[in-house]
């Protein structure tokens, strides 16, 4: 069994603009999918937008994201799976109506 | 799995090349050859389940060829060479892995399931075909793959079929083989769900080779007919694979019937010929009944595959005994077909030149004018070649003279520069006599 890590990438300005109607089917979304695959979930967070994001590089503090992009890292799930092809099915099944997803294997230490 | 930790494979590389370089080759250099050429991609997918490792596969299967050469010089060719080759390396594998433990320890588990005693060979291929062409790995490192692992290339024989620096494919092959262990991409024949799209993918490699081969994109040859050949040779392999596939069967019977004119293509002086003036007679028959067969069956399926459209589109050429026999208004229907599937702006380029011939060459302008502000074509020779040719027959010489020139700035491949600089010279000549 590996590790992998969804990351949800969307566009927040279409959040930014979206109506309550939109959050509650996102949230939706997201619970069936937590319902649907309990069996292969490690973890998963949604993060605040970008505009409550700081960055540090060489000790020093600034305001924003590390890299300033379109779609912007808004949540993520762990999952654990057999082999890519499984990951890849889980993954397709995760909301993310303003944007898309990726996949990362975890990076496993021996010893 | 690209850490080996007994380093590269180098030596066997070059015993098979040595193998084929050989001028006067014995019955031994031969069989050897000749199973590198057939076999390899069998042996390797049957050793690869030993040893859940594609670089320990590769190197063992390597050490099995150079070791046929002294063995079967010593004791005789034997009766099936793919199954002496798979033992030699499996036994080879199973040695390094009893005697290495850590080295067990250390190879990326490729495999989930334990080794069949019994395993299916047609099967391991497959599973070693989707490895190489899975989606998650970018087009051109699962075209590399493929020809590397697949077809048995050396590293430096895929680098100048691509025009690339050895060490730069060297380094894209390790990194798609890096991504195969580390992200876990499995050796396995895709569920019957996902099944369709990655036998596309597949395709999509192959034609990607023939392609390349068919029109090289650069240097002094039209035709790269290694290229070519390993395209139908891997085409040939899926269909005995995949017998009821229709795009498989579609692809095979493109490859064959397109290449039926490769002699065709190049007159005594190595110079382009334009299908309209190819001598028919020399386009290979058993290859175009061969297409026929296959397009007929593939044409069964609905709806039609996309390459089973585009070797129908081939049998149509094929079908005429003269150009001037060519069924435009059938071609013309097929590619609509493939458009409304498939849009795709090579086709939609095909299309006009089609409607060029078989309506009036006014309207085939009209058609590929409208192509003129696709990005997609920007850059792209033939879409300026076929502009010069319909003006040239519309007698616009300035224009055609223009377009003709500015085809020649996108073309890199020299028979093509020829061919574009005769029809030049032909143009001045003609405007200098009015």
């Amino acid at each position: 069994m590996s590790k992998y890590l969804i990351l949800i990438f969307e566009n927040e300005a279409a959040y930014a603009t979206a109506d309550q109607a939109v959050f509650g089917e996102v949230t939706a979304a997201h619970r069936a999918f937590l319902d649907d695959n309990k069996d292969v979930l490690l973890g998963g967070e949604a993060l605040q937008p970008t505009t409550t994001a700081t960055s540090i590089r060489d000790g020093v503090v600034t305001d924003g994201a590390f890299a300033e992009t379109k779609e912007a890292l808004g949540g993520y799930y762990l999952i654990e799976a057999p082999d890519l092809d499984a990951a890849l099915a889980v993954a397709k099944h995760v909301p993310a109506r303003f944007g898309g997803v990726e996949v990362r294997p975890i990076k496993e230490f021996e010893g | 799995m690209a850490d080996s930790p007994r380093g590269g494979a180098g030596g066997a590389d070059a015993a098979a090349q040595g193998a084929r370089a050989q001028n006067h080759p014995d019955p031994v250099t031969t069989a050897v050859t000749e199973a590198h050429r057939r076999e390899w991609a069998l042996v390797l997918a049957a050793t690869a389940r030993v040893t859940g490792d594609l670089d320990l596969a590769e190197e063992c299967v390597q050490d099995a060829y150079a070791k046929a050469l002294t063995t079967w010089s010593d004791s005789g060719i034997p009766t099936r060479p793919a199954a002496w080759l798979t033992t030699t390396a499996r036994n080879r594998a199973l040695d390094l892995l009893r005697r290495d433990a850590a080295l067990r320890r250390r190879l990326p588990l490729l495999i989930e399931e334990p080794p069949d005693p019994e395993p299916d060979i047609p099967d391991d291929r497959l599973r070693l075909i989707f490895t190489c062409c899975h989606p998650a790995l970018a087009l051109e490192a699962q075209v590399a793959l493929t020809l590397r692992l697949i077809c048995g290339l050396t590293t430096s024989e895929v680098a100048r079929a691509f025009l690339l620096s050895e060490p730069t494919m060297a380094a894209r092959i390790t990194r798609a083989k890096k991504k195969i262990a580390a992200a876990g991409i499995p050796y396995r024949v895709p569920d019957s769900e996902d099944l369709p799209v990655r036998v596309e993918a597949v395709l999509t490699v192959v034609d990607l080779v023939f392609t390349t081969g068919h029109t090289a994109p650069a240097g002094d040859d039209l035709v790269r007919t290694d290229l070519v050949d390993r395209a139908r040779d891997l085409a040939r392999m899926l269909r005995t694979l995949l017998p009821g596939d229709a795009g498989v069967a579609g692809l095979l019977a493109f490859i064959l019937l397109t290449d039926a004119r490769r002699k065709a293509r190049l007159d005594a002086h190595g110079r382009l010929v334009l299908l309209a003036d190819q001598d028919r007679t020399l386009w290979d028959r058993a290859a175009i009944a061969e297409g026929r067969r296959l397009v007929r069956e593939a044409l069964r399926r609905r709806p039609p595959t996309r390459y089973a459209l585009m070797a129908a589109i081939a049998a149509v050429h094929a079908d005429a005994e003269r150009w001037e026999h060519t069924d435009w208004l059938e071609i013309i229907g097929l590619y609509d077909i493939l458009l409304r599937h498939w849009p795709s702006p090579v086709a939609a380029l095909n299309r006009a030149v089609a409607v060029g011939f078989g309506r009036t060459p006014e309207e085939g302008l009209r058609a590929l004018d409208a192509l003129a502000f696709e990005p997609r074509l920007a850059g792209y020779a033939y879409l300026a070649a076929a502009r010069a040719d319909i003006l040239r027959r519309l007698g616009r010489v300035a224009d055609a003279r223009a377009a003709y020139e500015e085809a020649l700035l996108f073309t890199d491949n020299e028979v093509e520069r020829g061919f574009l600089t005769a029809e030049l010279g032909k143009l001045q000549r003609f405007e200098g006599k009015r």
